[in-house]
C-alpha cells in the first residue's frame, strides 16, 4: 500500500541535505563545543555554523541565538525565564492568546499555580487574537505577552507585529511561538517586532531534538536549565551537536531559494485538497479559512462523523492526518482551538487536520479526495444507525 | 476478511489476536480507553490501565498489525461505571464485565469496527462460537477449559451480536493460551491475570459508590428475621447478600446477610440455613439461543461466576421475564447478579436476578 502522509504540522520528514549534514556530524564531528582542542574547536565552529544560518532565516543576529531542545523547550525557556528575570521589578502578570500550543497554555498554568497573575486573550471567530482583545487583557503589571505566529491545529497567521507593538507600548516583553510558521511563510524577527521567538526544527525538515530561542539582544531571562556555560549562560549542557547541525542544513535550504516555489506548490495542493473535499464529500466546512491562513494546513469539519473513527479508517487506506495537535491524541477533550472559536462542540469532535509539505504531490491529494467520500459515507451511516437506536 | 482485535493488553486477547493474524485475516487491532488514565493519583488495576494501553501496543507491533487506542470514556461512565455505583446504592450486586461486553465491546466496538470495514469483533473470552445449520445462526458455548470459561458474561448479546462476534481462544485452555504467546514471543505472556474490577481504584468499591451516589453513606439499622435491631452499618452499598465478614456483630452463631432493603435502609442478617433458596425471577432476559427452552423447561442455571451450574425449571414469564425453580436449595442468591441458563454446553439465555 502507498502511504501518503499529510500530518506535516506533527513533524516532518527530514530533508536530504539536513539528513546528510546530520550523519556527517554524528560520524565525523563527536567533539564537545566547550573543549579547548582541535576535537573542539571543530564541533564549535559546526555549532556556529548552524547558529549563523538559523539566525539568517529569522532575520536575526546570530548571538541572539540559543539553541534549544525543540520548541516546547523553547517556550518554556521564554515564557519562564522572563517571568523570574521580571518578577522582582513589580511588574508580574503573564499574558497569552488562548489558542496556543500546550507547551505556552500549560507553561501558564505553572505560573498561575505559583500565583503570578495570568490572562487568556479570546480569540475571533475567525481564530484571530485582535489588538482591541488583547488590549483589554493587558494592564500595567503585564510583564510578558506571548501570542503564537501561526496556529498548528488551524494555521491561522496571527497580527504578532501589532499585538506587539501594542504590547511593547504598555511595557510588556513579547514572546512569539513560531514553530508553526518558520519555513511555512517568511519570518523576520525585526519585521514581527518581538523579544522572543521560539522555533522548531523538525517542524521544517530537520531531524528531531533540536529547536532555538531568539531572544533580542539586551533581554533579560533567568535560564531555566543551569550548569555550564553554554549559549551564553541561557541554556546549559552540551549541545545536541548533529541534531543542531540538521537544522542549520534545514535552514539554509529555506534560504537557499528554491523554498518560496516549495512553498507555493505546498499552497496549491493544499487549496487543490480542499476544493476536491469541499465538492466531493457533502457537509464539510474548512475552520478558520476567513482568516490569513500559512499555505499547507486545512483543518475540515465532516458533519455526523466522529473525527476519531475517520483518523484510523483513513490510516487503513494509506492516509495519515490528525485531530489537531498530535499531543492530545487519546483525549477526548475538543481541540481548544476549535472551542476558543465558537465552534459547537460537535463540530469540535468532527474535524481532521491535513497538512501538507516535503514530498506530497497532486496525485497524493487526488487520492485522498477520491477515497475520503466512501469512508466518509461509512462513518455516516454508523452514526445514522446510532441515532435511530436513540443513543 | 478485516477482522477488528479488542486488545486489552492481556495474553488472552493478545493470543486471540495472534490467532486471527495466522488463520490470514486483515486484522486491526483497537483497545479501548475507558477512563482518563493520565488524571493518576490512584492506582488501577484490571484491564485497561496505561501500562495495559503499552502492553496492547507492544503486542500489535510485535504481531505487525495497526492498533489504535479508541476513546469510550464516556460510554463507559455511562454504561458501566454509573450503572454499577447505582445498583450497589439499590442494595444490589452488579456485574459491571456484562454491561462491559454487551454495550462496550458488542455494542459501540462493533459500530466502530463496521466503520473501518470489519465484519467481525474479536475478544479473548473463553467462549466459544458454534454455527448450526443454514438459517440457524450461532450458538454460544462455554469456553472448553472449565476453570475458564466466561460464557456467563455474554448472555446479554443478540443473536446479531453473536453472529458478528468471534472467540479465538474459547478452545483452548489458559496454559495453551500461555504456551502460544511464549512460542510466538509476545511481551505479555507472562503476565498475571487481571483480579479486581478495572475502574475501582485500589479496591475500595465503597468508596467509588460514595463518590457516585451522594448520600449512601447513610447509617441504618441491621436486623434479625423478626425485626430485633442487633447492629448498625454504614450504608447499603457496603453489603452483599450471602456476606459475613464486616458485619461486626458479636454473636455465638455466625451471621450472614439475607437481605438488603435499600428503601428502608436496612440489612437484615440470619443463619447460613436461611440463605437457602430453591426459587427467584429474573428480569431483562435474553434468550441467546433464540428461543427459550422446548418441553418442560429443563436447564442448568448459573447464579454467578465460579459458581457449578445446578438443575433447574425454568419457566418464560411475560415482559421479559423467567421464574426459576431449582432442584436443590441454592445458597446466597444475590439480587443483582445474573442467572445464566445452560444446555450442556451451550448458553440458551440469561437474565438478572430481582
Amino acid at each position: 500500500m502507498t502511504r501518503i502522509y499529510l500530518d506535516h504540522n506533527a513533524t516532518t520528514p527530514v530533508a536530504p541535505a539536513a539528513a546528510d549534514a546530520t550523519a556527517r556530524a554524528l560520524r565525523d564531528v563527536f567533539g564537545n563545543p566547550s573543549s579547548v582542542h582541535a576535537y573542539g574547536q571543530e564541533a564549535k565552529t559546526a555549532l556556529d555554523e548552524a547558529r549563523s544560518a538559523v539566525a539568517r532565516l529569522i532575520g536575526a543576529e546570530p548571538a541572539e541565538i540559543v539553541f534549544t531542545s525543540g520548541g516546547t523547550e523553547a517556550d518554556n525557556l521564554a515564557i519562564r525565564g522572563a517571568a523570574e528575570s521580571l518578577g522582582d521589578s513589580g511588574r508580574g502578570q503573564v499574558v497569552a492568546g488562548a489558542i496556543e500550543h500546550e507547551a505556552v497554555l500549560r507553561t501558564l498554568k505553572a505560573l498561575d499555580r505559583r500565583g503570578r497573575p495570568t490572562a487568556l486573550v479570546p480569540v475571533d471567530r475567525r481564530g484571530v487574537v485582535t489588538p482591541e482583545r488583547l488590549a483589554e487583557a493587558l494592564n500595567d503589571e503585564t510583564a510578558l505577552v506571548s501570542v503564537m505566529h501561526a496556529n498548528n491545529e488551524i494555521g491561522t497567521i496571527q497580527p504578532v507585529a501589532e499585538l506587539a507593538a501594542l504590547a511593547r507600548e504598555r511595557g510588556a516583553l513579547v514572546h512569539t511561538d513560531a514553530v508553526q510558521s518558520v519555513g511555512k511563510v517568511p519570518v523576520d524577527v525585526r519585521a514581527l517586532g518581538v523579544d522572543m521567538l521560539s522555533l522548531s526544527g523538525h517542524k521544517f525538515n530537520a531531524p528531531k531534538g533540536a529547536g532555538a530561542l531568539w531572544i533580542r539582544r539586551g533581554t533579560r531571562l533567568h535560564a531555566q536549565l543551569t550548569g555550564g556555560r553554554q549559549e551564553r549562560n541561557r541554556r546549559a549542557g552540551t549541545e545536541n551537536l548533529p541534531a543542531i547541525v540538521g537544522l542549520g542544513a534545514a535552514a539554509r535550504r529555506l534560504l537557499g531559494g528554491p523554498e518560496s516555489g516549495e512553498s507555493a506548490d505546498v499552497t496549491a495542493l493544499r487549496d487543490r485538497l480542499e476544493a476536491g473535499i469541499l465538492a466531493e464529500v457533502p457537509g464539510t466546512a474548512v475552520n478558520g479559512a476567513a482568516a490569513d491562513r500559512v499555505g499547507n494546513t486545512s483543518n475540515i469539519s465532516f458533519d455526523g462523523v466522529e473525527a476519531e473513527s475517520l483518523l484510523i479508517a483513513l490510516d487503513l487506506e494509506g492516509i495519515a492526518v490528525s485531530t489537531g495537535s498530535a499531543c492530545s491524541s487519546g483525549t477526548l477533550e475538543p481541540s481548544h482551538v476549535l472551542r476558543a472559536m465558537g465552534l459547537s462542540p460537535h463540530r469540535t469532535q468532527n474535524s481532521l487536520r491535513f497538512s501538507l509539505g516535503l514530498g506530497n504531490t497532486a496525485a497524493d491529494v487526488d487520492r485522498v479526495v477520491e477515497v475520503l467520500p466512501a469512508v466518509v459515507d461509512r462513518l455516516r451511516a454508523l452514526t445514522g444507525r446510532r441515532a435511530a437506536a436513540g443513543r | 476478511m478485516r477482522v477488528v482485535a479488542a486488545m486489552s493488553g492481556g495474553v488472552d486477547s493478545s493470543v486471540a489476536a495472534l490467532r486471527l493474524v495466522e488463520a490470514g485475516h486483515d486484522v486491526v487491532g483497537l483497545s479501548m480507553q475507558l477512563y482518563d488514565q493520565r488524571r493518576g493519583g490512584s492506582r488501577f488495576g484490571g484491564c485497561c490501565s496505561l501500562d495495559d494501553l503499552h502492553d496492547a501496543r507492544r503486542t500489535a507491533a510485535a504481531l505487525g498489525i495497526p492498533h489504535y487506542v479508541m476513546n469510550f470514556e464516556r460510554q463507559f461512565d455511562t454504561s458501566v461505571v454509573s450503572v454499577f455505583a447505582r445498583e450497589y446504592a439499590a442494595g444490589r450486586t452488579p456485574i459491571p464485565c456484562v454491561q462491559c461486553n454487551g454495550d462496550l465491546k458488542f455494542t459501540h466496538l462493533l459500530e466502530r469496527a463496521a466503520a473501518l470495514g470489519a465484519d467481525r469483533v474479536a475478544t479473548g473470552h473463553y467462549a466459544r462460537r458454534a454455527t448450526g445449520a443454514p438459517g440457524e445462526g450461532h450458538t454460544l458455548r462455554r469456553g472448553l477449559d472449565p476453570g475458564k470459561d466466561q460464557s456467563y458474561f455474554l448472555f446479554t448479546l443478540t443473536r446479531d451480536q453473536l453472529a458478528r462476534a468471534l472467540f479465538p481462544v474459547g478452545h483452548l485452555s489458559k496454559d495453551d493460551v500461555r504456551a502460544l504467546a511464549r512460542r510466538r514471543g509476545l511481551p505479555v505472556a507472562d503476565k498475571p491475570d487481571s483480579q479486581e474490577l478495572c475502574f475501582v481504584p485500589d479496591g475500595d468499591t465503597a468508596g467509588l459508590v460514595e463518590a457516585r451516589e451522594p448520600g449512601v453513606a447513610k447509617p441504618g439499622p441491621i436486623r434479625d428475621r423478626a425485626g430485633r435491631e442487633l447492629g448498625r452499618h454504614d450504608g447499603v452499598h457496603r453489603y452483599t447478600v450471602g456476606q459475613r465478614k464486616g458485619l461486626k456483630l458479636s454473636t455465638s452463631v455466625p451471621l450472614y446477610v439475607l437481605d438488603i432493603d435499600a428503601a428502608a435502609n436496612a440489612v437484615t442478617v440470619g443463619p447460613r440455613a436461611a440463605l437457602d433458596r430453591t426459587r427467584l425471577t429474573a428480569s431483562s432476559v435474553n434468550w441467546i439461543a433464540g428461543s427459550p427452552p422446548d418441553g418442560d423447561g429443563r436447564v442448568t442455571a448459573r447464579i454467578r461466576h465460579r459458581h457449578p451450574d445446578a438443575p433447574a425449571r425454568v419457566e418464560p414469564l411475560p415482559d421479559q421475564r423467567a421464574a426459576v425453580v431449582f432442584d436443590e436449595p441454592q445458597r446466597a442468591v444475590a439480587p443483582g447478579q445474573a442467572v445464566v441458563f445452560y444446555d450442556g454446553d451451550t448458553v440458551l439465555g440469561g437474565g438478572w436476578i430481582d
